[in-house]
């Protein structure tokens, strides 16, 4: 469902997030503003780190229920047990933003140890081992439930042919551990594989499945034998780190979030950079890249190509690169570069 | 020492270890042969009487195995005692013969070849048999570039500790209603602390001077938290080795952008991980073919290649033996023979670097017995 424009604008939530966030997304706020995109701003400066930021995280929560449509960076977790679960997670339960869409593409003009990669991870967002659902049953032994559901499998895995047809992508893998846990992936690999012969057996769209271990050693040696991958939400967060590290990392992957409601945009693998934080040292690209996956979503195709066109050539051209691209210029550096391209 | 895995066997009246073989399906005997053949040439260094630094070495040997090293004839103090795993019903059900479970008790020490894994029959894995057997609980996996055999990573040397019995393999699972599942990862704190504490005992025997707990308790607060406090207390036994934690995610994004980083630590980490991140840095060297591995168990460890039974070149001389003999050589270092292992894995390592006697699946044209016979010349002279 689209979200409806007022006073000839669209409304969307934005939410910065720690780390990194501000200066990307400033970045992407000034690309905007110089472009005159029809988007209106709303931001809350939510921070995992602090504590009271739960009030501010709900009004977030409820400025994305409105608008429907958010960009976002990535919200700090604590790992102590004291400390709140993850509000990013909390985020895609809560709207149940099912579906997470990674683009792995080698950049032209940026080699790395792997040549012409290209490929999409389609992940389940919402449960696995994600559930949060934990108890100590006795002093010393603690256990965590991984929920899988036909239900949900079902989706995802129509999501993920849709995804190839409307991309003209030719094969699905299902990525899966059913060897072990033979009932929760056994679910999840079947269900793929009925959906794929019953629904989707006339598109010519290939399936096949492999083994998550297995996935991620073929990953670093033979990376361009994947096309579409869909896969439990655990091992989409270990095969989009592995993806981006192959194109260029963190810093230029972009990624969203779909559900029946919502859309919510954002890096494509989810890193709130605390180390760089603040030094205007950060690779905006893939916050850039996100917000024109977001522009395209609110069908304003034009200007996203636009961004997103400059962008590309900014990295080929190799003059103005970030410190993780091994280059020397800040983030005001690149966003200008960017800006030079469209204006 | 809390480290029941550390080895403490006991040489026998000829004066070696008594070690169990298995050979394994496929390719295993083929690759077991080699593995002898090159045990049976390895020799002691000869001891340097002009120096001091020979000397020393041969005191610190002789001190460690209680046999003064002077003859330069000396072989790998190792006798084999082979057996076969091949499953036999027994009550119904698959189990190991009794002979080779006796072997391994009494040993407490095997090399073990690809087992392949009868699919369909209602088997248990024999892996799995082995694995509960002996209770293997830590599974070692160093992963280092072979030089000669290139991949897009030349710097790889990491070695990953994994947990090898509970955590996402625990197989408790039930359907609650028709399409919902719920899966167990079952973590305990005595499972978490046996193998942090090998993690550290491995690192400190091996000259490395960090550990590094992999996770992901951001979102598995309680479970994989567990884990880390486990760790945590570990750490405070070994002031010496430096301690600290990283994400899954993270690691995997580092590894694969650049894994020289990594070559100064041991990782540790839960079942499922260390299952993904060992095949992973496996992928980085080129696979399964040159990688090694350890169980260490309470009651005995297990030596292996990890790589399969490759039925579709058994028995035509093909196979490469490299990941069994670097698998023979972990344990000769858990037996604390190190010179036997360091000699060997030159003449190995500067076999293939060489690249005139190596198998197929390197990219070379030898047969099993050329490259072999090439190492057994290296070590002749070395
Ligand atoms: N947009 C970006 N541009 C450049 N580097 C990035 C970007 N995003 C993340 N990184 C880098 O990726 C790595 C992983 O990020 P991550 O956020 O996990 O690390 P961190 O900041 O050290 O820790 P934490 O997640 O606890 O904040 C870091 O080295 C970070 O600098
Ligand atoms: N040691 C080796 N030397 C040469 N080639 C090997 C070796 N190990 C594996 N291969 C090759 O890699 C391929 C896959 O190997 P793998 O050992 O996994 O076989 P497999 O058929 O899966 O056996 P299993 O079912 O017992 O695991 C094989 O077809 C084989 O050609
Ligand atoms: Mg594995
Ligand atoms: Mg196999």
């Amino acid at each position: 469902r689209l979200p409806s424009k007022f006073g000839g604008k669209y409304t969307v939530t934005l939410v910065p997030g720690d780390g990194i966030g501000k200066e990307v997304a400033d970045s992407v706020k000034e690309i905007f503003e110089s472009l005159k995109v029809p988007v209106q701003w709303e931001q809350y400066d939510v921070s995992g780190e602090t504590t009271g930021g739960d009030e501010l995280f709900q009004q977030a929560m409820e400025s994305l229920k409105r608008n429907k449509v958010g960009l976002k960076g990535i919200l700090y977790t604590p790992i102590d047990q004291t400390g709140h679960n993850s509000w990013n997670v909390a985020m895609r339960q809560t709207l149940d933003i099912y579906a997470s869409v990674v683009v792995c593409k080698s950049l032209p003009g940026f080699p790395t140890r792997h040549k012409d990669v290209d490929f999409a991870i389609i992940r389940e967002n919402t449960e696995g081992e994600y559930s949060g659902l934990e108890h100590q049953s006795f002093p010393g032994v603690v256990e965590s439930l991984k929920v899988s559901t036909r239900a949900k499998a079902e989706r995802i895995a129509r999501f993920a042919f849709d995804f190839a047809i409307k991309n003209d992508r030719k094969k699905v893998t299902c990525v899966h551990k059913a060897n072990i846990m033979k009932l929760g992936d056994g679910l999840f690999l079947n269900t793929c594989k009925r959906v794929a012969e019953e629904e989707y057996g006339h598109t010519g769209i290939k399936f096949d499945s492999m083994i998550v271990d297995n996935t991620a050693m073929q990953l670093v040696s033979r990376p361009q034998q994947f096309d579409v991958m869909v896969m439990p939400n655990l091992y989409g967060n270990i095969v989009s780190n592995i993806g981006a590290a192959l194109v260029g990392g963190p810093g230029v992957v972009p990624g969203c979030n779909f559900g029946r409601e919502y859309a919510l945009f954002e890096p494509g693998c989810r890193h709130v950079g605390k180390d760089i934080m603040g030094a205007n040292k950060a690779n905006p690209s893939a916050m850039i890249l996100s917000s024109t996956m977001m522009l395209r979503h609110l069908g304003l195709e034009s200007q996203a190509n636009v961004i997103a066109a400059a962008v590309y050539d900014v990295i080929q051209e190799g003059k103005v690169r970030t410190a993780d691209m091994r280059g020397s210029s800040s983030t005001s550096d690149f966003t200008k570069a960017v800006l030079d391209k469209v204006m | 020492s809390t480290v029941t895995s550390t080895f403490n066997g006991k040489k026998g009246a000829d004066g070696n270890y008594l070690v169990t073989l298995i050979p394994g399906d496929g390719i295993g005997p083929e690759i077991a042969e080699s593995v002898k053949k090159i045990f049976a040439a390895a020799k002691r260094a000869q001891p340097y009487l002009g120096g001091v630094e020979g000397i020393e070495s041969v005191e610190r040997e002789s001190g460690k195995e209680g046999v003064a090293a002077h003859s330069r004839d000396e072989k790998a103090p190792i006798s084999w005692e082979e057996v076969d795993v091949t499953p036999i019903l027994k009550d119904g059900k698959t189990v190991i013969p009794d002979r080779a479970i006796e072997s391994v008790k009494k040993n407490t020490v095997a090399l073990k070849g690809p087992l392949a894994t009868p699919i369909g029959k209602g088997h248990v894995s024999l892996n799995l048999t082995l694995r509960r057997t002996f209770s293997l609980f830590a599974n070692v996996r160093p992963c280092v570039s072979i030089q000669g055999f290139k991949t897009p990573y030349d710097n790889v040397n990491t070695v990953l500790i994994r947990e090898n019995t509970e955590g996402e393999y625990s197989g408790i699972e039930h359907e609650i209603v028709d399409g919902v599942v719920q899966s167990i990862k079952l973590i305990t704190y005595e499972a978490s602390e046996r193998v942090a504490r090998y993690a550290f005992h491995y690192a400190s025997e091996n000259g490395r001077n960090k550990v590094t707990a992999v996770h992901k308790a951001n979102i598995m607060k309680m479970s994989d938290g567990m884990f880390l406090t486990a760790c945590r207390a570990v750490a405070k036994d070994y002031p010496n080795i430096a301690y600290d934690e990283d994400l899954l995610d993270r690691v995997c994004l580092r590894i694969a952008q650049d894994p020289s980083p990594y070559a100064d630590r041991v990782m540790v980490m839960p079942n499922l991980y260390g299952d993904i991140l060992s095949d992973l840095s496996a992928g980085l060297i080129g696979g399964l073919g040159l990688t090694p591995s350890g169980n260490i168990g309470k009651d005995a460890s297990i030596f292996e290649a990890v790589h399969g039974s490759a039925p579709d070149i058994e028995g035509k001389g093909l196979a490469n033996p490299t990941a069994l003999l670097l698998s023979s050589l972990m344990m000769l270092r858990h037996m604390g023979l190190n010179e036997f292992a360091d000699k060997i894995e030159k003449a190995a390592l500067t076999t293939i670097a060489e690249g005139k006697a190596i198998t197929r699946d390197l990219g070379g044209k030898a047969g099993t017995k050329e490259y072999t016979d090439a190492i057994l010349a290296k070590l002749a002279k070395l």
